[in-house]
């Protein structure tokens, strides 16, 4: 039964050779030099790189009350402790200057359910590499008016450094890494 | 919804141009693009060898993960390794790609196939998570890079109370456990790929888990020879106290990074959500009214479980007989899973036309075209055809158009599928009064039903049941491989065949018209 049309291989043209080494080829190039290139430089030559990052738990919302001896009568017995304490804690906000510029003010929602647990923030900030002073303050009580940490240092970034804003209460605060 | 069509047929027409010109060069049997799929499965294959011996010699330090890595750029053979891993893995997700443009041109994610169409859709997800952790596993440069711009990305979801990005803040947040859990990432997901790909396959029968041989020996020596000509090399180690400078980013697989920097963290949740969601959405989307399905007759079904065999979506099962004769069988439907493409009705040997019975009726058959209905058509045919040499044209719905067939001698019947032809109808019609029989199928590797053209093929050659009888005079036959678009390749067969059968004299069968009821 004579067979024709695309389903002939055997006797393949030298041109079909040459079309196969051709795609094959093309397909090597697309690999090779899509797995490389074009270069990609994701920060400027003269930039450095701010990451403003924590995780801490800001105060209560409100202060704790006590209970009157009648109010605890009220309650049964296994649960009448002299003194209420709210769970919610307050947002914790954070605000870096850089050579008097705000440049983020971030307040970060407490996590959980009941607003109970820790907030945290991370925060990336482009700047010019050099020396530049900068402010950081952090709130973490909602009762009070003034920002509960500040810290203010010269910092000479170099291009490509990071710096690390971080909070460690244990470190006195806000921490520069 | 219009516009999609139009851009879909659009597609599809620049799809098939360029298929033919792939044909030119490796023939249809042999085009990758009809083997994306296999590919794909290739290009798994390799990742995974490549993969246990790269897995043996990592350390899974944070030191000594880039150290071990590094170190095989000092012998061939790593750097042989080391490449092919690399670019099994750009393959694979061009190939997944391109397969997934493929299926969706061709309207492959409605009716029967949905399930192989959902299925696939979470595959993209656990290659390119498998793809990208396995850059982090390295810890170099562009590790530590796209560690954070993955971190970052994922803390852009309102899920996860720390933000994962701190995990990279500084040296020492980053340990062994780090690296190990990187590790779980990179092997986890090909395991979860792996499993998908089973589901993947499911509900067809035959799947390609390899090319044909001549494309994995193609691509694996490409491969192999662009990992030894373009080394895949490491960046310097990881430093978290600062940016890596220039990166050689491999844009095949980490494109999302530059993207989500370009733009921002939600858009890119946006883009893949949104892709996502329309992959899964485009099966329940309106669409045309499904085919009847195949329908079996018990009375004419011997069990012989040929259908069950060719049916190419694994869409019939053999039950035992209600005739309750032990050790019959009968074939069973499921019309979820069917076609319609009436390979089984070509397979079925109660589809020989020869039946002296008035009414044929086949042991499995389509009603939309029934085998009985073929035979009573192709005798009126071939009663009233005027020609003194007649010819016979049997091609396919989804192939070149039998109505393209050009002469007043040609009496062309399009089927469902090419392989709805039993073989016996060669036989009947040249015994009928033709002079010539031209068979169409679709080219290689490209019937819409997957196996239609292959088993056509094998039928008439004799090397699958059933056969055509030896007696045939197989000169008198012509088979050609032509596909949408080929009615040209049609007509030139069908000159071929009229010229050949014009200096053959006509058969004197001595039972002609006899066997008509």
């Amino acid at each position: 039964m004579p067979d024709s049309g695309a389903r002939i291989a055997a006797a393949r043209p030298l041109s079909s050779w040459v079309g196969q080494l051709l795609l094959y080829g093309l397909f090597a190039l697309g690999i090779g030099v899509f797995s490389q290139w074009p270069r990609y430089r994701h920060l400027g030559t003269d930039e450095a790189l701010i990451k403003v990052s924590f995780t801490h738990t800001g105060k209560p919302v409100s202060d704790c009350v006590s209970l009157s001896a009648a109010e605890l009568a009220r309650l049964p017995p296994n649960m009448r402790a002299p003194t209420k304490c709210p769970r919610e804690r307050s947002p914790v906000t954070v605000a870096v200057d850089i050579d008097g510029v705000n440049v983020l003010t971030r307040s970060a929602s407490p996590s959980g359910l009941s607003k109970d647990g820790a907030s945290a923030v991370y925060q990336r900030l482009v700047v010019p590499a050099r020396e530049q002073r900068v402010t950081v303050r952090l709130s973490d009580d909602v009762r009070a008016r003034d920002a509960a940490y500040r810290r203010e240092t010269t910092v000479s970034l170099s291009p490509g450094q990071v710096l690390v804003i971080d909070f460690d209460a244990e470190k006195g605060g806000i921490t520069f890494r | 919804m219009r516009g999609s069509a139009a851009f879909r047929q659009y597609g599809l027409s620049g799809w098939r141009a360029v298929e033919r010109r792939f044909d030119t060069a490796f023939g249809s049997g042999r085009n990758p693009l009809r083997h994306l799929g296999a590919i794909g499965f290739l290009a798994f294959w390799l990742l995974a060898i490549s993969g246990v011996v790269l897995y043996v010699m990592l350390d899974t330090s944070v030191v000594g993960a880039y150290r071990s890595i590094d170190g095989l750029a000092g012998h061939p053979l790593g750097r042989l390794l080391r490449g092919v891993h690399r670019y099994a893995a750009d393959t694979l997700v061009i190939a997944m790609g391109l397969h997934l443009l493929r299926e969706w041109l061709f309207g492959h994610e409605r009716g029967f196939r949905h399930f192989s169409w959902l299925t696939g859709v979470p595959l993209i997800g656990f290659v390119f998570v498998s793809a990208i952790g396995g850059f982090w596993l390295n810890w170099d440069q562009l590790g530590q890079y796209s560690a954070i711009a993955t971190a970052e990305w994922l803390d852009a979801l309102p899920l996860i109370g720390a933000p994962l990005a701190r995990n990279f803040l500084v040296a020492d947040a980053v340990n062994d456990r780090l690296i190990a859990l990187f590790m779980f990432v990179h092997v986890g997901m090909p395991l979860l790929l792996l499993f998908g790909l089973w589901f993947h396959v499911q509900r067809i029968t035959r799947a390609a888990v390899l090319p044909p041989r001549s494309l994995v020996i193609g691509v694996t020596a490409v491969l192999a020879a662009l990992a030894l000509a373009v080394p895949v090399t490491s960046h310097a180690p990881a430093e978290l106290s600062s940016v890596p400078p220039l990166l050689r980013l491999d844009w095949i697989l980490l494109f999302l990074h530059p993207l989500t920097e370009a733009t921002s963290p939600g858009f890119v949740w946006a883009v893949v959500g949104g892709g996502a969601l329309a992959l899964f959405a485009f099966p329940f989307l309106p669409q045309l009214a499904r085919a009847p399905v195949a329908v079996v007759d018990a009375a004419n079904c011997n069990g012989c479980r040929r259908c069950f065999a060719d049916c190419p979506y694994a869409a019939i099962a053999m039950v035992p007989h209600p005739n309750q004769r032990i050790g019959r069988f009968l074939a069973q439907v499921d019309g979820d899973l069917c076609a319609g493409c009436g390979i089984c009705a070509g397979a079925c040997p109660s589809s020989t036309p020869f039946r002296s019975t008035s009414e044929l009726v086949t042991g499995i058959d389509l009603p939309q075209l029934t085998v009985g209905e073929l035979r009573r058509r192709l005798q009126d045919a071939l009663a009233t055809s005027e020609a003194a040499r007649p010819l016979v044209v049997f091609g396919c719905d989804h192939g070149a158009r039998c109505a393209a067939a050009s002469g007043v001698d040609v009496s062309a019947f399009s089927l469902l599928c090419a392989g709805q032809l039993p073989p016996s109808f060669v036989e009947y019609a040249l015994r009928d009064g033709a002079a010539g029989v031209l068979v169409a199928a679709c080219r290689d590797g490209g019937c819409e039903f997957r196996l239609g053209d292959s088993v056509t093929a094998e039928r008439l050659r004799g090397s699958r049941e059933p056969r055509l009888r030896v007696g045939v005079a197989t000169e008198r036959l012509e088979l050609v491989a032509a596909g949408p678009g080929d009615e040209s390749a049609l007509n030139a067969a069908l000159s071929r065949l009229r010229q050949r059968v014009q200096s053959m004299p006509m058969l004197t069968d001595p039972h002609r018209r006899l066997h008509r009821a």
